[in-house]
């Protein structure tokens, strides 16, 4: 099987990742041995704030291999994704060799010396054990997905100077995505799709108890369940896993070493970002009541 | 076709019924998981095939019941530890839920349906009903045992509060166990394929306005914001593609008189962006409110991508309701409520009357319709036998740059009955649209960038 070879089994995903401070959940496991041992390339979509990036460093970590990541933006394009020729050292050389006749000065100029390999093309070049993070790829146009199909279908890319370059070792490429824009039919079908969700109670228990170890087991479960209703409210942004290890940490901070009506109300900014949501989970958590009434 | 293979295809098949389009490459990738993984484990195998097939949020719960149809855990009914009567039943269940064992919750669904879902004693005829099982069983009236279980023995505490909300899920998350193991059930009897088409709840995006569940309905909420954001993107996009094209021949000309009269740089008119302004006209009453109420939601979602957005209900009297469906996008739940609440759409006796609400907004608001509006009016043109008044609908069309009306009826129900949509799609563009997937199309298409 043409796959990347970097674990052997579900269990050895889960395993790897958990030594890298990484708790999989099953879904996720899965997915990223599929995709190591299909050789495809793995996009990634779910809310912010739930660990998409951080699986992509994850695995590179895990597999000792170098992550190389292009962030996508609006406007990213060919020479910033794929590579760029080095005028400037272009000039120089036509400049240093004054006596030459032109096809040797052509036939000089468009060498590998002179490409500037931007991160598509590092990730495809190298010998190395690669992880290949394209990161927000919704917010690029839609011209950059076409630029990809090349380089995710067949691990290639063609120069037109150069000839076509191919990849030695296939990277573990990773694409993530807020969902902001539909990634084109085409650019989906070469991938293993995966949806990471907010994490189920118990698994966020231990991702809270493994990034935050000054919160004990108590807190940590009534962290969860505060979070998780709030996450049953129709909330504009719901928190996710990085707002509730934010928020673990501001209670390690505050001294808290249980919930209470107080310290909730003083440090609910730090999962809830927009005013509305605050004044609503306020109302619905009861802030207000009166213990002993 | 026999075996895993064939097992796959048909499943492949059923998931393309529901609307997810897997190709034979993605079957393909789909096999190809399944050799790397096995068959040993059941929940491996689902997010590997999902890893395959899916290629969008939002389509699992479609194919997670259809996997458990094709996948099932089991066969024929629960073998193991059995239950003596209903009271036992209840009484594992509450130390279950309690301890929120899922492993237990399984296999007490199992137990449930087998004990009291059957209906139908004759051969074919037969079946198993969630319904019956869930009618019979009451988990809910289990809540306050359960909180009592969760409770004893532990200090009180802040989150105490919490507790009931939470053991409502786990019992709103058994009822769908004992649906799933019914469908299972029921699909052993019928076959799969029978089962898979009607007994799988579609995907959000094409759950039926008119049919949604108050479950359905605020799921559909919760898409709002993620839409939006989407819808906004698209039409930004539009915009910025539509600016470049014409050029500007004056300054072009202009601009070459430094390059000695050789135009080198081209001058590209410049497109003000124009943001059009929107009116939505809704009909608030009985089962259109649903769809009216997501729509008006999503639209103010969208309020950035318009100089105006305003809003009018109507039943058998029209009223602006743009103030409160601004206050009242921060809570979406009773937005319906508070309309009817506060807003005067009834005179006489709550049935909708186009002909008569049409020409108020068409005499009171006269100036909300403007050359650069678009107006969208939703409702099922069902008049109650009422005068359509076609007339005001004719002036509101000339007035506005551009008139839609949304209906979220099935085209073969309009002009059935007290129905007038044929004569108002003479006068102004009639549309279908009955779930969140053509609401996106159309507001795409429809609203101008």
């Amino acid at each position: 099987m043409a796959g990347t070879g970097y674990f052997t089994s579900v269990e050895d995903v889960t395993a790897k990742l958990a030594d890298t401070g990484y708790l999989a959940s099953a879904a996720v496991a899965t997915t990223v041995f599929l995709a190591d041992a299909l050789g495809k390339p793995l996009l990634i979509e779910g809310p912010a704030g739930v660990g998409k990036t951080e699986l992509a460093k994850a695995v590179a970590e895990a597999s000792g291999s170098r992550l190389v990541r292009l962030q996508c933006y609006e406007g990213v394009d060919e020479s910033r994704a794929l590579y760029e020729w080095n005028h400037a050292k272009q000039l120089l050389r036509i400049t240093a060799g004054r006596d030459e006749t032109w096809d040797e000065a052509r036939n000089d100029i468009f060498g590998e010396e002179f490409l500037l390999a931007r991160p598509l093309l590092t990730a495809i070049k190298g010998d190395e054990p690669t992880v290949l993070l394209i990161d927000e790829t919704d917010k690029a146009d839609v011209e950059i997905e076409g630029l990809l199909l090349e380089v995710l279908g067949d691990f290639q890319i063609t120069v037109p100077e150069l000839g076509t370059i191919t990849a030695g070792r296939k990277p573990f490429v990773v694409l993530t995505s807020n969902a902001t824009r539909e990634l084109s039919e085409a650019l989906r079908r070469r991938c293993l799709f995966l949806h990471i969700g907010f994490p189920d109670a118990a698994l966020e228990q231990r991702i809270v108890r493994l990034k935050v170890p000054g919160v004990d087991d108590a807190l940590a479960a009534s962290v969860i369940k505060v979070i998780t209703a709030l996450r049953a409210m129709e909330l504009r942004k719901a928190p996710s896993v990085a707002e509730t290890i934010d928020w673990a940490r501001t209670l390690l901070a505050l001294g808290a070493d249980s919930l209470g009506e107080d310290v909730v109300r003083a440090s609910l900014g730090v999962i809830l970002k927009h005013q509305e949501d605050v004044v609503k989970a306020d109302a619905r958590l009861e802030l207000g009541k009166v213990l002993d009434s | 076709m026999s075996g895993v293979p064939g097992r796959l295809v048909e499943f492949v098949e059923a998931l393309r019924e529901h609307g997810i389009p897997a190709g034979p490459s993605e079957t393909v990738d789909a096999a190809a998981a399944l050799e790397v993984l096995g068959l040993a484990s059941r929940e491996q195998l689902r997010e590997g095939l999902a890893a395959a097939l899916v290629r969008r949020g939002g389509q699992r719960a479609v194919f997670d019941a259809t996997f458990d149809i094709y996948f099932p855990l089991g066969i024929g009914a629960p073998s193991q530890d059995p239950v003596d009567d209903l009271a036992a039943l209840r009484d594992r269940l509450a130390s279950a839920l309690a301890a929120n064992d899922q492993a237990e919750l399984t296999q007490l669904a199992g137990l449930a349906v087998e004990m009291l879902g059957e209906y139908g004693a004759a051969a074919g005829t037969g079946g198993w009903s969630a319904h019956q099982t869930l009618e019979r069983l009451q988990p809910q009236t289990l809540v306050v045992r359960v909180l009592d279980a969760i409770r004893a023995g532990v200090p009180e505490d802040f989150t105490d509060r919490l507790d009931r909300d939470d053991v409502r899920r786990r019992v709103e998350g058994f009822r769908g166990l004992v649906r799933t193991e019914a469908r299972r059930r029921v699909a052993e009897v019928r076959g799969r394929e029978r089962v898979s088409r009607h007994a799988v709840p579609p995907a959000a995006d094409r759950v039926d306005f008119l049919l949604a569940s108050r479950a359905q309905l605020a799921e559909l909420r919760r898409v709002v914001q993620p839409l939006s954001r989407k819808l906004a993107t698209r039409l930004a996009a539009r915009r910025r593609r539509h600016a470049r094209g014409q050029i500007d021949l004056r300054r072009t000309l202009r601009r070459s008189l430094s390059t000695g009269g050789v135009p080198m740089r081209p001058s590209y008119r410049r497109h003000r962006p124009g943001r059009p302004e929107i009116v939505l006209l809704c009909d608030m009453s009985g089962s259109v409110a649903g769809f009216a109420n997501f729509t008006m939601l999503l639209v103010q979602a969208l309020r950035d991508q318009f100089s105006r957005v305003r809003v009018f209900a109507f039943i058998d009297a029209c009223d602006e309701i743009t103030h409160l469906v601004d206050t009242g996008a921060a809570d979406p739940e009773d937005l319906g409520a508070r309309i009817l609440a506060d807003a005067e759409l009834t005179r006489w006796d709550g049935h909708s009357d186009y002909g008569n609400a049409l020409g108020e907004f068409a005499e009171r608001y006269a100036d909300a319709v403007g050359a650069k509006t678009s107006v969208l009016i939703l409702g099922d043109a069902r008049t109650n036998g009422g005068d359509p008044n076609l007339a005001a609908v004719r002036g509101i069309a000339s007035a506005a740059r551009h008139t839609y009306w949304l209906n979220p009826e099935r085209t073969a129900l309009w002009s059935t009955g007290d129905s007038e949509a044929h004569a108002y799609a003479e006068v102004v563009e009639m549309h279908e649209c009955r779930n969140v997937h053509q609401l996106t199309r159309l507001v795409t298409r429809l609203l101008p960038a």
